[in-house]
């Protein structure tokens, strides 16, 4: 055991962060770290500037034009990209389907889509949550029926985040309806310009829409779009969601927010002094910077074991745990911040170039949306509930 | 003691209830909101006519006015049931923090000014008393009153006035004796909301009201709008404040209650894994103890009921703030646990939860959140 970063680390952190220090266009920063809109274009922008460099696909392997990077680079990598204020690479091409394809796609498909995602060509969705089938996945509906060369696909898809800017999906579908219902589900990558698909976006809490429902009504896919074996989906569903077990933990989120937590408490007044120095206000940012100490070691615990070849059982389902809930209290501290400015809020404020009137401080209008939009975490990507079920089961055996 | 309603009482639950029922049919209320949020007033004249025809207006009027001359107990009544149906027009700051301020401690002449017409609906008030930098503190005030003409001079800034924008008339602190912190110097007037010299910039709020930041530059107020002494002001918008935490209470605990029940119905219908989502114990327990909390919350908001008119300002203002505590506390749980059961749905805008949960946001952050009051119950321990 030996708990200092390599020289090697610290140098990879240092070249890292000198890197994103001189690449990152001011413009996308103020909005990331502003809590402001980030648009398609902010995304694809900062995806081109990595990729440019190299380092557009961190968790790939070398022979697929990634970086060949190991967990702990990664995880440096990640840290320095959010501390900075830099968008979160969009996880749905580069660390969801493009693994798959990488082990269950046939080379025309890895050649065809792979490049795409690192220069964000293509913008990815994922087709997954029915209306019937969230946390109980495997009961969905959305039905692909063979018909020559071309599936039909006919059903819902629903929470898919920004399906509004995608040009390509890839989704679950059923192909048989006998047996188990993990069997009979196939995995299509579906163009979204395809005849038949409406996308309704959803407004969420916090009035944003990044979130949609995708309705396919006799959609025709070309049966080349199918990614492995049919009614075998689910196992690739599965490895996608095995897939960086540890990037759950969300730690770059979690020590952004709490770098702005500390931030804006300094720049509020409680009777006179900045809130910062309020005993009861320090005492609450000095426990969740604990709580995020403690996130941090666990993580680089357990990517350290992973790296061994250990294998990961249930741990990162407490990583997700912890990393939702240390994200939705700072959340909550951030709301508190404004006081009495946390109930009023400017929807056009959240543009950058706005000028007009807000109650309280600009920075402060975007504080209750960010509370509310938070509870998200421990609901996404497996529940809370779920992730401790599969925590127990590990423990108890039975 | 007696929680039964009497015969008054459960009549008057049922009126507010039955206007809740045919006028909040949660898409009715959602595309209303829609279509009057980003303007004042932000609610609709017509359902504020008809709380008036309730005679809503005149509960915390004296008979004598032409008033009901109810109290507490029939405000959190109305609150709660109001609450419940997430209700925009804005009966709290005229109808219980106005009619009992100007009733208990307003001149004669503003008795039979005021009292009147606030029982017939016929006027709003908007209470004027945080500011840019005074966070929760009513104390904290730099707006200044100085003695011109026949009455005062107004100068200053008001901040997060809820209803600032579409008030009639504005209950303003203002120094009128220098040191911006210390306990006495602060007067209490009534200022006509569209007097030269005041400019109010309103906005939206998270929850489907408005609120005004007001700035007031050389506004000439009479002395006859001077409500109770001259530099003891400070007394009185604590009273009045604390009328509205317990009021506001109450409207807390309508909105989790029904958001407990919204909640459970789902739990009851919701099917994942072949059965009702609400047959797994952990979100059987999840829901046990959002219960748990709205009682908590209903005890202290009754309490205050109960305490918020008496004559010791430690004991009212105690009970006021350990309701208004324990609601934002309780509220913000009931809040996520609702949105937590509810899944993806629970963050959408299209479902009742998540506009319960931005309700009970905004109430626990409004006139002090918890962190404020458990802090202001310490200091009058």
């Amino acid at each position: 055991m030996d708990l200092r970063d390599s020289p090697e680390e610290q140098q990879f952190r240092a070249e890292v962060r000198s890197f994103v220090a001189a690449e990152l266009p001011d413009d996308i920063r103020r909005k990331v770290l502003g809590f402001l809109r980030v648009e398609r274009e902010d995304y694809v922008r900062w995806q081109r500037i990595l990729a440019r460099r190299g380092w557009g696909a961190p968790g790939w392997p070398a022979v697929h034009g990634g970086c060949g990077w190991n967990a702990v680079q990664r995880n440096i990598f990640d840290e320095e990209c959010f501390g900075a204020g830099a968008p979160r690479q969009m996880p749905f091409g580069l660390s969801m389907i493009a693994p798959v394809l990488m082990k269950y796609g046939t080379p025309e498909q890895q050649s065809r889509f792979l490049p795409r995602i690192v220069t964000m060509d293509d913008w990815w969705c994922q087709g997954y949550s029915e209306p019937g089938a969230g946390s109980d996945l495997a009961s969905l509906k959305t039905r692909a029926e063979r018909s020559g060369s071309h599936y039909v696909v006919t059903g819902q898809k629903t929470w898919t985040s920004f399906a509004q800017w995608a040009n390509w999906m890839f989704a679950l579908v059923r192909t048989a309806s006998d047996g188990k219902p993990q069997r009979g589900i196939s995995l299509l990558l579906i163009p979204m310009d395809s005849k038949g698909i409406t996308v309704r976006p959803i407004k969420t809490l916090d009035g944003g829409f990044d979130v949609n429902e995708v309705f396919l009504d006799g959609v025709e896919v070309p049966a080349e779009n199918l990614v492995g074996t049919e009614n075998d989906g689910w196992t690739l569903a599965k490895y996608l969601l095995g897939h960086e077990r540890t990037a759950i933990a969300g730690l770059g989120m979690c020590k952004r927010l709490l770098r702005r937590l500390k931030e804006i408490a300094r720049t509020q007044f409680k009777r006179g002094r900045p809130l910062i120095d309020d005993p009861r206000f320090r005492d609450k940012v000095a426990a969740i910077e604990i709580e995020v100490l403690a996130h941090e070691w666990a993580l680089a615990r357990l990517i350290s074991l992973e790296q061994s070849g250990r294998g990961l059982g249930a741990e990162p389902s407490m990583l997700k745990i912890r990393g939702s809930q240390i994200q939705a209290d700072i959340g909550e501290l951030l709301m508190e911040c404004a006081g009495p400015f946390a109930v009023p809020y400017v929807e056009a404020a959240m543009e950058l170039a706005y000028t007009g009137p807000v109650a309280g401080g600009i920075e402060l209008n975007p504080l209750t949306g960010v509370y509310l939009d938070l509870r998200k975490v421990a609901i996404y990507g497996g529940t809370n509930e779920i992730q401790r079920g599969l925590i127990g089961k590990s423990l108890v055996g039975l | 003691m007696n929680f039964v309603l009497n015969e008054e009482q459960q009549m008057l639950a049922d009126t507010v209830a039955r206007f809740v029922q045919t006028e909040y049919a949660f898409e009715v209320r959602r595309q209303r909101l829609a279509a009057t949020a980003q303007a004042a007033p932000g609610y609709s004249d017509a359902l504020w006519s008809q709380l008036a025809e309730m005679g809503l207006f005149g509960l915390n009027v004296p008979e004598t006015h032409g008033g009901i001359g109810a109290g507490p107990v029939e405000t959190m009544i109305v609150m709660e049931a109001l609450g419940r149906g997430l209700v925009l027009e804005p009966f709290l700051t005229t109808g219980v923090i106005a009619a009992r301020l100007i009733a208990t401690h307003g001149s004669v002449a503003q008795k039979d000014r005021f009292l009147g017409p606030i029982a017939a609906g016929e006027l709003r008030f908007a209470l004027a008393a945080l500011e840019p930098q005074s966070r929760y503190d009513l104390h904290d005030v730099a707006t200044t009153a100085r003695r011109g003409g026949a009455g005062w001079v107004l100068d200053g800034s008001k901040s997060v006035v809820l209803h600032g924008d579409s008030a009639d008339w504005l209950i303003v602190t203002a120094r009128t004796h220098a040191s911006p912190t210390a306990d006495e110097g602060l007067t209490l007037l009534l200022v006509d909301a569209r007097a030269p010299g005041i400019a109010a910039q309103g906005f939206a709020t998270i929850d489907g009201q408005r609120v005004a930041e007001i700035d007031f530059e050389g506004v000439h107020v009479d002395e006859i709008a001077t409500i109770g002494e001259v530099d003891q002001g400070l007394q009185l918008i604590e009273w009045a404040v604390d009328q509205g935490l317990a009021a506001l209470a109450a409207e807390a605990v309508g909105a989790m209650d029904r958001l407990t029940e919204l909640t459970c119905e789902h739990l009851a219908t919701r099917k994942q894994f072949g059965v009702a989502i609400g047959s797994f114990q952990a979100l059987q327990h999840r829901a046990a103890d959002m219960r748990i909390a709205v009682e908590q919350a209903r005890a202290l908001a009754l309490m205050a009921a109960a305490r918020v008119a008496c004559t010791d300002a430690r004991e009212r203002s105690r009970a006021a703030s350990a309701a208004k505590a324990m609601v934002g506390r309780s509220g913000r749980f009931v809040g996520q646990q609702a949105t937590q059961l509810h899944g993806g749905m629970g963050m959408t805008d299209e479902m009742a939860c998540g506009h319960y949960f931005k309700r009970l946001t905004a109430i626990d952050m409004t006139w002090g959140n918890t962190e404020h009051h458990v802090e202001r119950y310490g200091e009058l321990l």
